[in-house]
């Protein structure tokens, strides 16, 4: 059983009467536990296939089942609660709320979830340990450096236990040591945790964390190699 | 589900994060409450004083005044001719089944005195029924007896206006005074009974007996001749017919034929009740009109702030939404916001509401009072303008697709 299974998904964008291709016809698989880098130049579709695969957004044509469940014809509130428990996103630019101390930020999916609050601080507090920053819970984003705030960003992807990790130029915004960092919590949650995650990236030193790369252009997957 | 804490906390930060505009923009809605608790509190104390004065006035009161005279085509208006008599108000007494006490009554206005002090006060001609027809108390002495009326002694009830402006701490009852240079006794004192329907001193009163007051103090009216006759009917329900009843008697015996116009009036306290009433009403339809639009306008404030608190915070929909937020608990975020924002309007415009009532009261002289219901109104008024301004920007807030929220600068 795959944990992502995309059947001849196309999405089409249309601006008033131009229609736009942004994925054309695809199909994949992935596995529970897998390590995938997604490459490719802007515009070839890799943002639409995160969106899908996150859940954000549905196909045009074709199926995407995630854990067996068929995705693609889920509601607004149905594709909610999928994100809200199966998927955990990381994005480029962090996407904190600056009026939120870093536990609170790392506690809003819980509270979508429903969990009280003294199950949402144990369980937040939990996460931003596995990513090192127990000692700044109650920092504001501004107080934290770049790679701090990706870092609670993490925490909040991992605090509801995804079974995927979606991350989105996750390094484009930080220095290099700063990405390093990044990459390693990325690659001890996959090997600890068996997290299956998911990297946009156009750094190859990035996608060589991968020991998948699966690489988009024009819409269409081009190469899908196992490293 | 999102739990009512979480939202309430949300709603909190993002209004204190901008404070100084949250303020600006339910200043309508602090208009609009504090209007409608000054209209409330307005209402209800005119209605208070007014059923007050009525029962000082005393209870179930029919009046008789003389009617107008036309000179020349020219009409004078009510009480300008002295249609009345004594024997008018005997009749009434005897015949009227509805009628339960009558007293005619001769005024005017003399100057009184006692000791080295002195006081220009109302004094009234009138038989002993006048104290079951106002419903009035003697607190000291006694009141006016037949026996003044048949012997036309020379003895005075006074009120407690002119009880402390001649006597000050002293005991009036038994003392003389001299009303024109009149002594006559003072046998009684009469209770308090406060300011009249028209602001009048209702204490400032000197009551002898009518025949004295005919003979000795007004001797240029014509004899026999009244100023007006107190009536008492039965009860509230029998004014009616009380008056009905008084009608025809007097036009019979004034001897008005049909199609002629009356030569007295007949006026009950409900009219002057209703005159009363409709003062109160046109204040209170002038602050509602005022509460109403600023409540509206106030609204608008409320919608355009919403609105541009969901511009301004589309990114951070996005995230929540991005997390799991569904369309439903962004929805009820910004309505709680909004409702929050005019909430807090409305408990400032209570406060409003208070100050702008007592200033109505010292100022104007009109009565406020602030009831429980006005607290209940008030929060429901700014509620419901949080409800109904609120629920636009908190649906498009929903309505936002989550990956042009997330993109969004």
């Amino acid at each position: 059983m795959s944990l992502i299974r995309l059947e001849n998904v196309t999405k089409i964008y249309k601006f008033g009467e131009r229609e736009v291709v942004a994925i054309n016809n695809i199909s994949l698989k992935i596995d529970r536990g897998e390590f995938v880098c997604i490459m490719g130049p802007s515009g070839s579709g890799k943002s639409t296939f995160m969106n899908i695969v996150g859940c954000l957004d549905v196909p045009t044509r074709g199926k995407y089942f995630l854990e067996e469940m068929d995705v693609s014809r889920m509601d607004r509130d149905e594709l909610a609660e999928i994100r809200n428990k199966k998927i955990g996103f990381v994005f480029q630019q962090f996407n904190l709320l600056s009026r939120a101390t870093a536990l609170e930020n790392v506690e809003l999916p819980l509270i979508y979830a429903g969990w009280s609050l003294k199950e949402r601080r144990q369980k937040a507090v939990q996460a931003l340990s596995w990513v090192g920053l127990e000692q700044k819970a109650n920092h504001y984003p501004r107080q934290l450096s770049g790679g701090e705030q990706q870092r609670v960003a993490i925490a909040r992807a991992l605090v509801n236990s995804p079974s995927i990790i979606l991350a989105d130029e996750p390094t484009g915004n930080l220095d290099s040591k700063a990405s390093m960092e990044i990459m390693k919590i990325f690659k001890r949650l996959n090997e600890d945790q068996q997290l299956t995650t998911i990297i946009v990236t156009h750094e190859s030193d990035i996608a060589a964390f991968g020991r998948r790369q699966i690489s988009f252009l024009d819409g269409k997957i081009i190469s899908d190699i196992m490293t | 589900m999102i739990s009512i804490t979480s939202i309430i906390n949300i709603a909190l930060r993002a209004l204190i994060a901008n404070l100084m505009r949250s303020l600006l923009a339910v200043l309508g809605i602090i208009i609009g409450v504090g209007a409608v608790i000054t209209m409330l509190a307005i209402g209800t104390g005119a209605r208070e004083k007014i059923s007050s004065q009525i029962s000082t006035l005393g209870s179930n009161l029919v009046l008789i005044l003389p009617g107008a005279t036309t000179q020349g085509g020219i009409r004078m208006g009510a009480g300008t001719q002295q249609t009345l008599t004594i024997l008018d108000a005997e009749a009434i007494s005897k015949e009227c089944s509805y009628v339960m006490a009558v007293a005619p009554v001769i005024s005017g206005t003399a100057q009184v005195v006692f000791g080295n002090q002195n006081w220009s006060t109302a004094v009234l001609g009138t038989t002993p029924q006048m104290i079951t027809v106002r419903d009035w108390e003697v607190v000291s002495g006694r009141f006016l007896t037949e026996q003044d009326i048949r012997s036309g002694t020379k003895v005075a009830v006074i009120g407690q206006t002119v009880a402390e402006k001649l006597f000050g701490e002293l005991d009036p009852v038994g003392k003389l005074i001299r009303i024109k240079k009149i002594p006559f006794e003072v046998i009684g004192v009469l209770g308090r009974k406060g300011q009249s329907l028209t602001g009048q001193d209702q204490d400032d009163i000197i009551y002898v007996p009518l025949t004295t007051a005919q003979r000795t103090l007004y001797g240029n009216i014509l004899p026999g001749r009244v100023r007006l006759i107190y009536a008492k009917a039965e009860s509230l329900q029998s004014i009616p017919q009380a008056t009905e009843q008084i009608k025809s008697l007097l036009r019979q015996r004034h001897r008005i034929a049909q199609g002629q116009e009356d030569d007295f009036t007949v006026m009950d306290l409900t009219q002057m009740l209703k005159t009363a009433e409709e003062s109160a009403k046109t204040m209170s339809v002038l602050l509602g009109a005022i509460a109403s639009v600023s409540l509206i306008v106030g609204g608008i404030g409320i919608m355009n702030i919403m609105l541009v608190s969901v511009t301004e915070r589309t990114r951070e929909i996005g995230i929540r939404m991005a997390v799991g937020a569904k369309p439903k608990d962004i929805r009820i975020q910004f309505l709680i916001e909004a409702i929050f924002l005019t909430t807090v309007g409305g408990v400032f415009g209570l406060f409003l509401g208070i100050i702008a009532s007592f200033i109505v009261t010292s100022l104007m002289q009109w009565p406020a009072t602030i009831s429980i219901l006005s607290v209940f109104v008030a929060f429901g008024f700014s509620a419901s303008v949080g409800i109904l301004f609120g629920f636009y920007p908190a649906y498009k807030a929903s309505m936002l697709n989550p990956i042009d929220a997330l993109r969004y600068e």
